[in-house]
């Protein structure tokens, strides 16, 4: 990295800034939207006070008559003595159960989550042997979160990365402000799913509830049924060849390819008719000016 | 907030007291303010069952001449059952201003509840052969042992624990509603009406009468007037959500059945569990655990959905 100073980088344009960090940008097509990465950062990286765990490391807890906060100290303190894969029994519809986590990690759940499972996690890959309720995965950054049975409504509100994955069917609004990741449902979605979405895909191999990608600003859905109707803005496109190749390989992973194949799926993108990041309303205008 | 519950048990019955308070409980933090019940007993006596309150639970604490205003307010009402030509058959006086009578009536019970009513500070909070309701402030254990619920017998309830926002922390504010006056249907409700004025205009002028500004009394009387008019409580539920404006989620309960409906945006939760025994649904799985600790499986209903269980 550039060693200027703030006052320094400030004179700079946003492209020469983002070059003396050391990043680089990339426009989107036609529009002033960037995105600034480093080149040489892992895809998985960890946050460096996150303990080593390793994954043959593990144990059980039964958490049938312990609290959330008292569940969520001892996930804590299990990782701080290195084990990389922990099960929780008995969770009894908890609320907030493995939020938080910044590290590798095996956790499975035997049974069901309540609000807010695993939400704000980077990194950990997550089994739930059971059902979710609202929120689940809010706010993920990486990794992998698999629940075999149905989810509440929100599913992956929010999540910027990784993978987020239901085998049953979920509620409504789910997926809704993603801005990365990906969310794959194996039954159906309710009502305003991926609404405001802006970026990720997300694959549903059901029906879709009405309002679906309402007011989404980029990003990808795929519905395998029907869809009972479209939101504003949110518009049909040709599934091409990559899309095709990256349903099949993803569906595969997580056992839920359709006998039918992919080609069925419908492609849902933003129209980005609503699109005026460029535009200043007229009194806007005269302020600055 | 709000959190509400509600369970029918098929063809049996089962200690839906007890099974109530367990649920409500594990919603405490959904709204703590007050915690009611509508419980459904045995309907086949022919008795009517009326519990009321005489006053608020903070009246209690506003001087030594409460207890003689108390008094004359009972004395009324009994005067007003014998009026209409009701027997009582027992009197149970449960808290200080809570009352539950078991009366033989074979007169239109609606003219008698509104006679009641006239009485200054008495509000009847049930009438039915099944139905019995019951609300106090506090959490569902301080409202169950208060009012003895924990043996209650029957084959289905609702319930409801408040979290106060657009009206008082009082017993008349509290959920479940009566659809007055409508035997034995009752109502509790999580979320927002945002066109409440407008219906409850409509209903007042329709002759309904309103004891709160609590919007989910709308729905009790939105429920009774189509319900009186030989609407089927389906027909009614589904009705609801084209002309009811808002974010919602409301179980209806009547002798035999159990109803819920959600709004056209799914803003409110509810967690369903259903077996060929019983239903089982709450505003959060928490509750559901509560009574069925084993693994099961729930699922959440989606926007518009309608669903009517028979006991």
């Amino acid at each position: 990295m550039a060693s200027l100073s703030s006052t320094e980088l400030k004179k700079l344009s946003q492209e020469e800034r983002v070059t003396a960090l050391g990043m680089r940008t990339e426009q989107l097509t036609g529009r002033s939207m960037f995105i600034e990465f480093d080149e040489d950062a892992e895809e998985r990286f960890t946050y460096p006070w996150a303990p080593d765990v390793d994954y043959n490391k593990r144990t059980e807890i039964d958490t049938g008559d312990m609290t959330e906060t008292e569940v969520n100290s001892e996930i804590r303190s299990l990782m701080d003595q290195g084990y990389g894969t922990i099960v929780i029994k008995d969770p009894r519809g908890k609320h907030s159960l493995g939020v938080g986590i910044l590290n590798r990690l095996n956790l499975i759940f035997e049974g069901s989550l309540g609000y807010f499972g695993v939400g704000l996690i980077d990194g950990p890959n997550v089994r739930i042997n059971g059902r979710v309720g609202w929120s689940c995965g809010e706010n993920m950054m990486s990794g992998t979160i698999v629940v075999e049975k149905n989810a509440g409504s929100t599913f992956g509100a929010a999540i910027r990365g990784g993978d987020l994955v239901c085998k049953g069917s979920v509620g409504s609004r789910t997926g809704i402000d993603m801005k990365g990741g990906s969310i794959i449902v194996g039954g159906d979605t309710g009502a305003l799913s991926g609404f405001m979405m802006q970026r990720g895909r997300m694959v549903v191999c059901g029906n879709a509830g009405k309002n679906l990608g309402d007011s989404m600003y980029d990003g990808t859905i795929y519905i395998g049924g029907e869809i009972q109707s479209l939101g504003v803005d949110a518009i049909e496109e040709p599934l091409s060849d990559l899309d095709k190749a990256w349903l099949t390989r993803k569906l595969t992973q997580y056992g839920l390819m359709p006998d039918k194949g992919v080609d069925h799926f419908t492609k849902i993108v933003a129209g980005k008719m609503l699109w005026n990041y460029d535009n200043l309303e007229p009194t806007e205008k005269k302020l600055i000016l | 907030m709000c959190g509400i519950a509600g369970l029918i048990h098929r063809g049996k019955s089962s200690n839906v007291g007890s099974e109530m308070t367990s649920m409500l409980q594990a919603l405490k933090h959904r709204g703590p303010d007050s915690t009611g019940y509508a419980v459904y007993g045995d309907a086949s006596t022919g008795d009517y069952i009326m519990r009321l309150k005489a006053a608020e639970a903070d009246d209690m604490s506003k001087g030594r001449g409460v207890a003689q205003i108390l008094e004359n307010r009972i004395k009324e009402v009994d005067s007003i059952l014998a009026e209409n030509g009701a027997i009582v058959k027992s009197k149970e006086t449960i808290t200080p201003y809570a009352l539950r009578y078991v009366l033989s009536h074979t007169g239109d019970t609606g003219t008698m509840a509104e006679h009641i009513e006239e009485t200054e500070g008495v509000e009847i909070l049930s009438m039915g052969s099944g139905l019995e309701l019951i609300k106090d402030l506090g959490d569902a254990t301080v409202v169950s042992d208060l009012y003895g619920l924990k043996n209650f017998n029957g084959t289905h309830g609702i319930g409801h624990t408040r979290m106060a926002t657009e009206s008082d922390v009082d017993i008349k504010s509290a959920h479940p509603y009566w659809a007055f006056p409508y035997n034995d249907v009752s109502v509790v409700h999580n979320g927002q009406i945002t066109n409440y004025w407008i219906m409850r205009r409509m209903m007042e002028r329709k002759g309904h009468r309103f004891v709160s500004n609590c919007d989910s009394e709308l729905l009790a009387v939105y429920v009774a007037h189509d319900l009186s008019n030989g609407v089927s409580l389906e027909d009614s539920l589904r009705k609801s959500i084209e002309e009811i404006d808002g974010v919602f989620t409301y179980l209806v309960a009547t002798k035999d059945q159990l109803g819920m409906a959600k709004d056209t945006m799914a803003a409110k939760p509810l967690v369903l569990y259903e077996s060929e025994d019983m239903i089982a649904m709450a505003s959060e799985e928490v509750a559901i655990r509560a009574i069925l600790p084993q693994e099961i499986d729930t699922y959440d209903p989606y926007d518009e959905e309608v669903r009517v269980w028979q006991a």
